[in-house]
């Protein structure tokens, strides 16, 4: 392809001018927005005069099942969605900052389990985690996940978010100025001490846009709890979908728990950019 | 403390960065209460060799004694000497996310182990002194360059140091703000501070220090008398330099 590009470019003399006089790029420009137009046009009635309205409707829009869903939509389901990934994420940031300091050290093996377990964490489908955490008490006879339902669904996020996050807060580590360091530690700080106090608060702060948009797919990931065999009271959203959508063999359900994702995740996006965009302003 | 004992003493100092040797065996001392600015071009190892100083840079090999107290012993109590030795940076370097009174509060209080209260009145009492008293409350990035150089005079002073290191405090600020860091600093070294000064103001090397060094491609090509080294150099680079610094717009090029 490149070669192609350039073997081709030295045939052609520079600066000659487009052979064809006629339309000028102005003119152009506007006949290609209007057939841009056109195909749009074209498309939406296309659609709107082949899809059957009503079967549509009563299959992902039907009230009665709508209604079915409340309130255990939001006590039960979102309740739990917001369990399982607040949990999730308030353990994974731990445990990345963690690692992330690992992956800092001078002590070399420190570095090697670290990177070890970024490089494994995030190779990984999440589903596979929840797969192994399943199975993991045929594994180590005995063993149960403290917490139960709530502990497993938390720990699967935990070590998914938490080799995310590593990487996300040692960039954050990083960008901090070495200059801040060096202050600190000319005031006489131990290296420990300039790190708890002066570095990590400002790596954190850095931080906060890239971790809201990992919450965000922290919450996401959080569906994977279904695979747990979850029930009852621990379900959450999808899986709340998903049981109610089989009940009445209708897809309403699963459209209705789409939308309560959306109320969230869109305005923990919003809340990102703008965290985002104030950050940049305060440097 | 008796005068036989130097604030500093640096004794056949080398420092490379991998192969590039940046200083040459620097071999000097400061006497307590002296003022000594260490002027040259830039590349010349003045600022690693301050640096060195409070071993913010390793040495390769060499001794810096602080007060009787070998830094370059690899058992020494770093931290515990460091805080002796305050430090002013060319880019400020104040900590963003504090205020300017926890800026110099924060160290009294984890390092000095001062209480809230003392540590506040330190603070405010230093910062009365730099001329920044009304700007507490404020964060950093509110404050002119020339403002947040003086709240980190205030934060290197509240730690009751022996020793005052300038790095090029005033390379960073706009002209018509050094006039009220250097003025500080002149204060500082009226108070009788032992001050260790890389600059490039000429005019406050006459004027304030006591001693000015010259340094040249990693070695002290003179050292004297501030009038002495900059009214009548000896040397023909230091000779070289001054014509350049003093007298920019007739440099032969």
């Amino acid at each position: 392809m490149t070669d192609h590009l350039k073997t081709a470019e030295p045939s052609r003399p520079a600066g000659t001018p487009s052979g064809r006089a006629g339309l000028s790029p102005r003119k152009k420009q506007r006949i290609s927005r209007a057939v841009q137009y056109v195909v749009l046009v074209a498309v939406v009635v296309f659609l709107a005069l082949r899809v059957e309205w009503g079967p549509l409707g009563q299959n992902f829009a039907k009230g009665e099942v709508a209604r079915e869903m409340f309130p255990d939509l939001f006590t039960v389901a979102l309740k739990n969605t917001i369990i399982y990934s607040v949990g999730g994420f308030v353990f994974a940031f731990l445990l990345g900052l963690l690692f992330a300091l690992m992956r800092m050290s001078s002590v070399r093996p420190y570095r090697w389990i670290a990177v070890a377990y970024i490089e494994i964490f995030r190779g990984l489908p999440a589903v596979l985690i929840f797969l192994f955490i399943l199975f993991l008490p045929l594994a180590l006879p005995g063993f149960e996940v403290p917490g139960g339902t709530y502990g497993q669904g938390i720990l699967g996020l935990t070590v998914v978010g938490a080799a995310y996050m590593a990487e996300t807060l040692r960039a954050g580590l990083q960008a901090v100025p070495r200059g801040q360091m060096e202050a600190a530690r000319s005031l006489g700080m131990s290296h420990a001490r300039a790190m708890v106090s002066i570095v990590i608060p400002q790596a954190v702060r850095i931080v906060i846009p890239p971790t809201t948009n990992q919450f965000v797919a922290l919450l996401k990931d959080s569906s994977l709890v279904l695979f747990l065999g979850v029930s009852g009271e621990y379900v959450e959203l999808t899986k709340f979908g998903n049981d109610m959508a089989s009940t009445y063999a209708n897809a309403t359900p699963i459209l209705v728990v789409g939308i309560t994702y959306l109320l969230v995740t869109i305005p923990l996006g919003y809340l990102a950019s703008r965290l985002e965009r104030r950050q940049v302003k305060g440097r | 403390m008796s005068g036989v004992e130097h604030a500093v003493e640096i004794r056949d100092l080398h420092k490379s960065f991998g192969e590039l040797e940046v200083l040459k065996g620097i071999d000097f001392s400061v006497e307590p209460g002296q003022v000594v600015c260490v002027i040259g071009p830039s590349g010349s190892g003045k600022s690693t060799l301050l640096r060195c100083v409070n071993l913010l840079e390793q040495p390769t090999s060499g001794r810096v004694v602080l007060e009787g107290v070998e830094l370059t012993d690899p058992d020494v109590d770093l931290d515990a000497a460091r805080r002796r030795v305050g430090m002013v940076f060319q880019q400020f370097n104040l900590f963003p996310h504090m205020t300017v009174l926890e800026n110099v509060m924060i160290a009294q209080r984890r390092v000095l182990k001062r209480g809230k209260a003392e540590a506040e009145r330190v603070a405010r009492e230093n910062l009365e002194k730099v001329g920044i008293a009304e700007k507490c409350d404020a964060y950093p990035a509110q404050l002119s360059g020339g403002q947040q150089q003086r709240v980190a005079i205030a934060r290197a002073l509240a730690m009751n140091p022996a020793l005052m290191l300038f790095d090029e405090p005033t390379s960073a600020l706009d002209p018509e703000l050094v006039g009220d860091v250097l003025a500080v600093m002149r204060k500082l070294a009226e108070e009788g501070m032992t001050m260790l000064v890389v600059t490039h103001e000429m005019a406050f090397a006459r004027d304030v220090a006591d001693r000015v060094v010259f340094m040249d491609g990693g070695v002290i090509v003179e050292d004297g008398q501030a009038a002495q080294v900059i009214g009548d150099p000896q040397q023909e680079r230091t000779k070289a330099f001054l014509r350049r610094v003093l007298d920019p717009t007739h440099t032969d090029v």
